[in-house]
């Protein structure tokens, strides 16, 4: 058996193990849980030291010649991943275990947790998109279970079940779009999609509208998945959750899904590399039109800048970044619109550790603050807990790109697409996500770590533990390095080398958004009390995201609510009244001749009705 | 060995009435016929002719008690008929003293599911689910909830006039094949003109599908289950209705042509169990109401397999009957354990208004943690049984979507009832949201987690579940 099986067998066993048959001895459920992400951590390093593409899978439902598989292909890109997935997911179950101490469903959480590894290993190791489906939803099973862990908490409860049904929203475009998929190319693996493109030659337009409109309806599972706009609305209310769920689940991996499968998808359609042939890419590559690539970029900066502009106006330090997540997978979104994939892969992977490492950091403020997550409320935390401050400072760096941090590289990638394959309709937005970046990140960090000390909270804040420093050192670590060559280079998924132009436009409006960010946030926010940009129209409108979630809201209750409570009037008149009146009453007023006739009541009618059946049946059948 | 299947829970029957103790002798019976059932079924994998009886009772037309398993499709139903049947006798509440009525009864609509799913002559497979029904009307009038009287007439009048609109079906179906023999063996092997293929499908249409709740014949359903007794709502919801997806099934082959004419109106009917019976579902205000809609609503999706089995016409589509075989299996399991576990939020809290009921997880996280898993099971989550089918169906769909031609009907139906996916979601989750989750309501104060014997049936459903959902080929190769 191969080994990479195990990758599936340890998590799923200790969710099983813990949830079932460990829920009363929590401690030992969350070491078993911990124990089994190093396993696979260790597993995925020695898969990437081997640098082997291995492949097995076995039929999951088969009727005659058509298989449904449950395989692994453990390509370049698949290892890359793992290992943001294994490292990431590791780091934050140590970090879990002081977090968590003191919980009463402490077996319940860790056993999600590692129902959420074996799901999101499904995801990135999957052949072909029926499996991905399935890992999918079951990381969306996940995530509802681990938003709600505080399920007695209303606002707990209600984002766990927004979150898996806005999802739901987009899986139902997307399993359209695996149908049609699989109709187009009479495949739903990869490979068998690959081999369908570089065969197929030209495309009646027919085809290629149909293939189009499939593509879309495929990456309708990621807007869901990856939280971009329309249904970006459940992310920041899955802030509910644990935070050091909010590092793996909602900021480092699994809402970088819906990229790595829009990534694999196109992936396919790149058939000049795969046969050493890189002239036929191009043809291949535009087997998909161009309306169905705009879209998705368009959906991406989009989504990009309105998140940036919604995080410059909260005060919830875990909204802040839930929106900067937002933001950021909306710069990868638009880099694969724009044919970027390594791009897009690449800041994926250099934001999963910085990312990860800002929402810990976060996690450990909150932790020392009893659970204060209002950033006004805080102050001064820099003298207090100077590790968890100074790793946060340099997440923060790399989350504004700041020269030779993990992010600078891969951000400067971004620019470089949305420069070269986007123009300046893409540039000049990335390039203003990019100072609100630097902004709202710095407003954050001069809001909480300097200044004085806001509320008794604060006062009585002081360093966490070592368990939950060192994931932070090593994030911190990671948030450094994960860009250089020599790294990323072996572990980032399809790396693609570009060497930092300093004298190019991508480099300096880089430079000048971070100097722009940090001067604006510095004059409004360095040694403030308050917020002096709130108070205006503008604000609010940031502060309430536009008012998209009231609008849904309306929209729910208009269109939902009320078709269902007319469907429901009209299924009681109209089925229920007068088709089907008509028939019971005549069959009521037989019921009558019957009642007079014989016992009356039901069961002699039941047993009535029973005999004269038989014997009606006797009758017509001798006759014939 | 098929002869005892049908046999035994008829004789406990018989053995209760005459004084034996009801609980106890309807346990044991449950678990004989689970344990032969499942010898039988995987018996059959090697010996298909396993357990076959026939004692003819009639000779022109030649008529016969004949049981065996005829295709994987019986299998699949026996299968599904002793699992919930082993689960049903231990659920439910049964008032005292009324005990000899509820296990009898119980038992009788099992033997006549068992016998019309076992049947391969056309008459027997009639008369079995009409020996099924009259128990089924008598438990829900006399031993059911809340306005039981009203829920067993409604019930009464619409299965018998579905019965009598199948029965002339069935006759005109006999008479146009000109056979001698009842048996499937020799009507599958005639053949139907095709002027009368078009009036025999339209009536098997209306009859089995008001059977089967199919939409605007469904309005019967969801009342009956919510006053139904348990294991009534359980056997009935779970496995008797299959009755009529299986006779459809079985019998699609005579009036495959004359189904053509029909095709459109039925994919219009089915979309109205997915999307409207949807809708009424999102409306309702009581879990066992919504439990009973949901179940009418995913009727539509198995409807969707036949839809694609009429479209592909010549062509074929090989997956349409095994996904809506399965998915019939799943569904049947799944029900019965919401139903199941609906009848222990009741006994716990004494209400299933969700409005009275919140935070029942925190006293009872058992009971949370199935319902949780049925739940999610009922709206197609991966690894559990229902996903299997619906995939599955799905994938029948658009099995002869050609997209040179664009989208044909079935395809269209097919995205719209996609649509039912994230709908099912809406109210099931909510009902959980509602009921297990948020400050603990004052309906739940005194509640109590699972025992330890309300555990059994409710593990045995969870098993089945599992089994086809982690793996559907242990279904799927039965039905090669």
């Amino acid at each position: 058996m191969d080994i990479t099986w195990l990758l599936f067998l340890l998590p799923i066993a200790s969710a099983a193990i813990g949830w079932l048959l460990l829920n009363k001895q929590h401690t030992l459920a969350a070491y078993l849980s911990t124990a089994s992400v190093i396993a696979t951590f260790v597993i995925s390093v020695s898969m990437l030291l081997a640098g082997k593409d291995t492949q097995a899978s076995f039929n999951w439902a088969s009727v005659g010649d058509f298989h449904v598989k449950i395989g692994f292909m453990a390509d370049q890109m698949a290892r890359g991943m793992m290992i943001v997935v294994t490292g990431v997911g590791m780091l934050v179950h140590v970090f879990s275990l002081p977090y968590m101490k003191k919980d009463a469903a402490k077996a319940r959480y860790f056993a999600c947790l590692s129902l959420f590894m074996f799901s999101m290993t499904g995801i990135v190791l999957s052949d072909n998109f029926l499996m991905t489906f399935m890992f999918w939803e079951l990381v969306g099973l996940s995530s509802y279970l681990l938003i709600g862990h505080w399920y007695q908490k209303e606002s707990a409860a209600d984002a766990a079940k927004k979150a898996f049904l806005t999802n739901r929203i987009g899986d139902f475009g997307f399993m359209i779009g695996i149908l049609m998929i699989w109709g187009i190319a009479g495949s739903v693996s990869f490979a068998g999609i690959a081999d369908w493109a570089s065969h197929v030659g030209t495309l009646t337009p027919l085809m290629t509208a149909t293939l189009g409109a499939a593509t879309l309806c495929i990456f309708c599972g990621a807007i869901g998945k990856s939280a971009q706009m329309p249904l970006h609305v459940w992310l920041p209310d899955a802030m509910e959750g644990p935070t050091p769920v909010s590092a793996l689940i909602h900021a480092a991996t699994m809402v970088a899904a819906g990229i790595f499968m829009m990534v694999r998808f196109f992936t396919c359609f790149e058939t000049g590399e795969a046969h050493g042939a890189p002239e036929a890419d191009h043809a291949a590559v535009s087997l998909i039109p161009s309306f169905a690539w705009t879209t998705i970029a368009v959906i991406g900066i989009v989504t990009s800048l309105a998140a940036a502009f919604m995080a410059t106006q909260q005060d919830d330090i875990k909204k802040i970044l839930a929106y900067s997540t937002l933001s950021q997978l909306g710069y990868m979104v638009m880099a694969v619109g724009l044919q970027g994939s390594e791009a897009s892969m690449f800041h994926l992977y250099t934001h999963a550790w910085f990312k990860a490492l800002l929402f810990l950091g976060s996690g450990a403020v909150i932790y020392a603050c009893h659970h204060e997550q209002n950033i006004w409320k805080m102050g001064g935390l820099l003298k207090k807990m100077p590790i968890t401050a100074i790793t946060f400072l340099i997440a923060t760096l790399a989350l504004a790109g700041f020269p030779m941090t993990a992010g600078f590289f891969s951000k400067e990638q971004i620019l470089h697409v949305a420069n070269h394959q986007g123009g300046m309709l893409f540039f000049i937005p990335t390039v203003l996500v990019a100072i609100l970046t630097t902004f709202y990140m710095f407003r954050l960090v001069f809001v909480v770590f300097f200044g004085k000390n806001r509320s008794e909270n604060a006062e009585h804040a002081h360093e966490v533990g070592p368990l939950m420093f060192i994931p932070l050192i090593a994030l911190t670590v990671m948030a450094v390095i994960a860009g250089y060559e020599g790294i990323a280079g072996q572990m980032a998924p399809l790396f693609h080398h570009e060497k930092v132009n300093f004298g190019s436009i991508e480099f300096l409006s880089s430079i000048g958004a971070f100097i722009v960010g940090l001067v604006l946030a510095f004059v409004f926010y360095f040694n403030k009390d308050e917020d002096k940009l709130s108070g205006n129209v503008l604000s609010k409108v940031f502060a309430n995201k536009f008012y998209i979630d009231e609008f849904y809201a309306k929209l729910v209750r208009v269109f939902q609510d009320a078709v269902a409570a007319v469907v429901h009037f009209f299924d009681e008149i109209l089925i229920g009244g007068i088709l089907v009146g008509g028939l019971s009453r005549s069959a009521a007023g037989f019921g009558a001749l019957f009642r007079r006739l014989h016992s009356g009541n039901l069961q002699g009618y039941a047993t009535l009705f029973g005999a004269g059946a038989l014997l009606i049946i006797y009758l017509t059948v001798f006759v014939f | 060995m098929l002869l005892a299947l049908v046999f035994i829970p008829i004789a406990a029957a018989i053995a209760i009435w005459a004084g034996s103790p009801a609980r106890l002798t309807a346990i044991v019976a449950g678990i004989i016929n689970l344990v032969l059932g499942l010898i039988a079924a995987s018996s059959w994998l090697t010996n298909p002719e396993i357990g076959s009886v026939t004692y003819s009772v009639l000779s022109k037309p030649d008529i016969a008690l004949s049981f065996s398993l005829y295709d994987g499709m019986s299998v699949v139903m026996l299968l599904l008929s002793v699992i919930v049947l082993a689960a049903a006798v231990f659920s439910g509440q049964c008032p005292a003293g009324r005990e000899k009525l509820w296990y009898s009864n119980t038992l009788l609509i099992a033997a006549g599911a068992i016998g019309a799913f076992l049947s391969d002559d056309l008459f027997f497979f009639y008369a079995f689910h009409e020996l099924a029904l009259i128990p089924t009307f008598i438990l829900i009038g006399t031993l059911g909830r809340r306005n039981r009287k009203a829920a067993a007439w409604k019930i009464t009048i619409y299965l018998a006039f579905g019965s009598m609109v199948l029965l002339a079906g069935l006759l005109w179906l006999v008479s146009a094949t000109e056979v001698s023999s009842l048996s499937f063996d020799t009507l599958l092997a005639a053949s139907i003109p095709g002027e009368a293929q078009k009036g025999i499908a339209a009536l098997l249409l209306i009859g089995f599908g008001t059977l089967i709740s199919l939409f605007p014949f469904h309005s019967w359903a969801a009342p009956a289950y919510a006053s139904a007794p348990a294991p009534v709502a359980m056997l009935h919801a779970g496995v008797l209705k299959k009755f009529g997806l299986y006779g459809l099934i079985r019998l699609f082959p005579l009036v495959s042509e004359g189904m053509q004419h029909w095709l459109i109106v039925l994919i219009v009917l089915l979309l109205g169990n997915i999307i409207w019976v949807g809708f009424v579902t999102l409306n309702q205000k009581r879990l066992d109401t919504m439990l009973g809609n949901s179940s009418v609503m995913h009727m539509g999706y198995v409807f969707l397999a036949i839809a694609a089995l009429i479209a592909a016409g010549g062509e074929g589509n090989s997956l349409a009957i095994p996904a809506a075989v399965t998915l019939m299996f799943a569904h049947g399991v799944s029900i019965a354990l919401l139903f199941a576990l609906a009848d222990k939020v009741e006994k716990q809290t004494g209400t299933l208004e969700l409005q009275e009921l919140g935070g029942l997880a925190s006293k009872a996280p058992t009971l949370a943690f199935f319902f949780g898993l049925a739940g999610m099971a009922s709206i197609g989550l991966p690894g559990l049984a229902n996903f299997s089918g619906e995939i599955l169906v799905f994938l029948s769909g658009f099995a002869n979507y050609d997209p040179a031609k664009g989208f044909g009907p079935v395809q269209i139906a097919t995205i719209i009832a996609l649509w039912g996916v994230v709908i099912s979601a809406v109210y099931m989750l909510r009902a959980f949201r509602q009921t297990f989750q948020g400050p603990e309501a004052s309906s739940v104060k005194s509640a109590k987690n699972l025992s330890l014997l309300e555990l059994a049936p409710i593990g045995l459903l969870t098993l089945a579940l599992l089994a086809v959902g982690l793996y559907p080929n242990l279904i799927l190769q039965l039905l090669k």
